[in-house]
């Protein structure tokens, strides 16, 4: 059977890392496929041969925007192979760290990536034109994220203060009063936030997707807990292997990652919130409810409200953990030399982020593996775009292309891969 | 009203923070926006327009034979161009390929090697093209990117100073590391720029701004073999985010394969 290949020639451009390609027959989408053209980097590969001490500062670079994520699983990982728990005021200053880069990733796709999608604008420069103060309120609870980073990473982009142990060093008293003022006031930007965003026009769309997430006894997860599903899985960081498994196919350097026994998943923040709204504050429940959310959310495309309820949420976490805080006797905790196995989950802004580590008796890594969402969540992307652009495919190219982005967009899979034009291939039968 | 200049920002094999760096100017991004007209700025628009640019800001390196022939036509639309960050000035981390079998990375990442197409090397952009100007740091420094491109703007000389990290803890009255407390650190070789943020957390640099300019790496690496560093250890500690750099992948390499 002929196959017909239709490129859009005015976005056919050299550098776009994303494309999708659609193959159809008799008015149906068969397949979609999105490819991924990120230069692989090979992370994995030069980790051995390290020092497991180095591992946060290089994990870090694999992503600029959720630094914080990649060096939390690591460091975890790694302690849980050393057999040491960082317990106490230190693994309070971990899960604070990590409400910063929540609040600032979140932020930043909120507003710089995703809005625009739902205004028909094309950037947040766009938007200020219209809503200058509402995008000045955004940057303002950015700011603040960035500042938990600053204060306990040392800096925002790649923190340099997270170690296999702890930290090098932990805040002064006056410094976290400092970031307690300008936390409250982030609270308050974060519910215009949420409200803002409720305003958005939204697509109506449900799917039925197996979500899976952490989940913690008594905490909305963040750096530990058991992994389950809404389909029954329940089971330890340790375990991902028996119960996922990665593949690798022609068209794309991400790899896919299925679950065993079901296929394809969702990880992030609807899969978080799903599982875990009952970990939410009374508070941030019945601002959700305001905001037109259930407790149970089917729609990818409400994901930037479930966004902004987790920046919410991550504002009045770290608030909580503010008050709680005692300084430790030291900055980190010693680590001993022994070889060892360890495996950690954490959930990154965009969702559960696995990573395991062998090492020998002097702590050089002989072999890293690390799973992050973009692979987990890639299946349920090209399902959601089949569907989508089934719905749509009467509509201009343009169109059509447009809302394909804006459904890519629902997941952040990566700012590379998620902002680039997207280039659209259509193959007829 | 004079056309304002077009302002481009380009991606290769990187991380996205200097680029990030960038949006972290917030407030300053809105000014900038109207400073200049943003022709070509992925991660902040689906909007673009066509060169030629006046300035191109370039971040990440050199890893496929795609990526070869791009940075060539990024180079010949820009008047003026500036690699940002150690991905884009000394090959950043994934250069530590350039010390290994590379089908042996592949093999150890992908579990159908023959789908990856890649160059046995990642390089930085001025090794494929005349660079105006580098401005180095993994990531870069938000405020110094900011002057650059004003810089870049004015038709000016960028103000970025290119002594050593020691001599930012000496303005910010940080404590040395190395003489208070005995710590490892490259400060003494490292270029300024951060601000010196790691010894001011009581760490050592770690080098991530890259050889300041004529760097004595032998005499650091002799004070570190002094504090009880081995072979190993200074080996590994020039091979990071900088390991391209003509100063530090000599220094890494005097201390063993
Ligand atoms: S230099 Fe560092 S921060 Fe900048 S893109 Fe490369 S890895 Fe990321
Ligand atoms: S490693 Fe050195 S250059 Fe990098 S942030 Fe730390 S002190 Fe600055």
């Amino acid at each position: 059977m002929a196959v017909r290949k239709l490129t859009l020639e005015a976005l056919a451009r050299v550098e776009g890392e994303g494309s999708l390609e659609l193959s159809l027959q008799d008015g149906k989408v068969e397949t979609a496929r999105l490819k991924i053209f990120e230069p692989p980097r090979f992370f994995e590969a030069f980790l051995r041969g390290r020092s497991l001490s180095e591992v946060p500062d290089i994990v870090a670079r694999i992503c600029g925007i959720c630094p914080v994520a990649y060096q939390m699983s690591a460091v975890h990982a790694l302690e849980q192979g050393l057999g040491i728990a960082v317990d106490g005021p230190l693994r309070l200053l971990r899960r604070l760290l990590y409400c910063g880069e929540w609040i600032q990733s979140h932020v930043l796709h909120i507003v710089m990536l995703h809005a625009p999608d739902f205004l028909g604008l094309p950037d947040a420069i766009a938007i200020s034109r219209d809503h200058r103060a509402e995008v000045k309120r955004a940057l303002t609870l950015k700011r603040a994220g960035n500042e938990i980073l600053r204060l306990l990473g040392g800096r925002e982009i790649h923190p340099i203060n997270v170690r296999v142990g702890g930290f090098y060093r932990v805040p002064t008293p006056s410094e976290l009063s400092a970031l307690r003022e300008k936390l409250e006031k982030a609270g308050e930007e974060a519910v215009a936030l949420l409200r803002w965003v409720a305003t958005f026009p939204c697509p109506e769309c449900e799917r039925d997707y197996e979500f899976v997430s952490l989940r913690h006894p008594s905490e909305y997860p963040m750096n530990e807990g058991r992994l389950v599903s809404s389909r029954g899985l329940s089971c330890l960081p340790e375990e991902f292997d028996a119960e996922f498994e990665e593949s690798h196919l022609p068209h794309s350097t991400a790899l896919y990652c299925r679950l065993r026994q079901r296929g394809s998943y969702l990880v992030g923040p609807l899969a978080r919130y799903n599982l875990n709204f009952d970990r939410l504050s009374p508070r941030v429940q019945s601002l959700a409810r305001e905001a037109g959310l259930s407790a149970y959310c089917r729609n990818p495309f409400q994901s930037i409200l479930v966004r902004s309820v987790e920046v919410l949420f991550a504002c009045e976490e770290a608030l909580r953990l503010l008050s709680l805080y005692e300084p430790p006797q030291g900055p980190s905790v010693a680590l001993p030399a022994v070889r060892g196995e360890g495996h950690a989950c954490t959930e990154a802004p965009r969702g559960l982020l696995y990573h395991r580590y062998r090492f020998d008796r002097e702590g050089t890594i002989e072999e890293a593996r690390i799973v992050p969402p973009t692979s987990q969540n890639q299946s349920s992307i090209e399902e959601d775009l089949r569907l989508w652009a089934e719905r749509h495919l009467s509509e201009p190219e343009e169109r059509l292309r447009n809302r394909c982005e804006q459904a890519i967009r629902n997941y952040d899979p990566c700012i590379s891969c998620s902002t680039h034009f997207l280039r659209l291939v259509i193959r007829r039968r | 009203m004079p056309a304002r200049p077009r302002l481009a920002v380009w991606k290769f094999a990187s991380c996205d923070g200097c680029q990030l760096s960038l949006l972290d100017c917030e407030e300053e991004l809105l000014s900038l926006a109207e400073a200049v007209e943003i022709g070509y700025f992925l991660e902040a628009s689906r909007k673009t327009l066509p060169g030629p640019y006046d300035l191109s800001l370039v971040e990440g390196s050199i890893t496929t034979p795609e990526d070869a022939e791009r940075i060539r036509e990024v180079r010949r639309l820009s008047q003026k161009l500036v690699t940002i960050g150690a991905c884009a000035t000394a090959g950043g981390i994934q250069a530590l390929r350039n010390f290994a079998r590379i089908e042996e990375f592949v093999s150890a990442v992908y579990a159908s090697p023959e789908y990856i197409r890649t160059l046995e090397r990642s390089t930085p952009i001025a090794a494929h093209v005349p660079v105006d100007f580098e401005l180095q740091g993994c990531p870069v420094n938000r405020l110094q990117l900011l002057e650059v491109i004003s810089a870049f703007l004015a038709g000016r000389t960028p103000a970025i100073p290119r002594y050593s990290v020691c001599v930012e803890c000496k303005r910010a009255g940080t404590p040395c590391v190395l003489v208070a407390r005995g710590t490892p650190c490259l400060g003494p070789v490292t270029h300024a720029g951060c601000g010196a943020i790691c010894p001011g957390y009581g760490r050592g640099c770690y080098g991530c701004y890259g050889p300041m300019e004529t760097p004595n790496t032998p005499s650091l690496a002799r004070r570190w073999q002094a504090l009880g560093a081995s072979e190993r250890d200074l080996h590994r500690v020039f091979r990071t985010f900088n390991a391209g750099a003509e100063p530090f992948r000599r220094e890494s390499e005097a201390h063993g394969g």
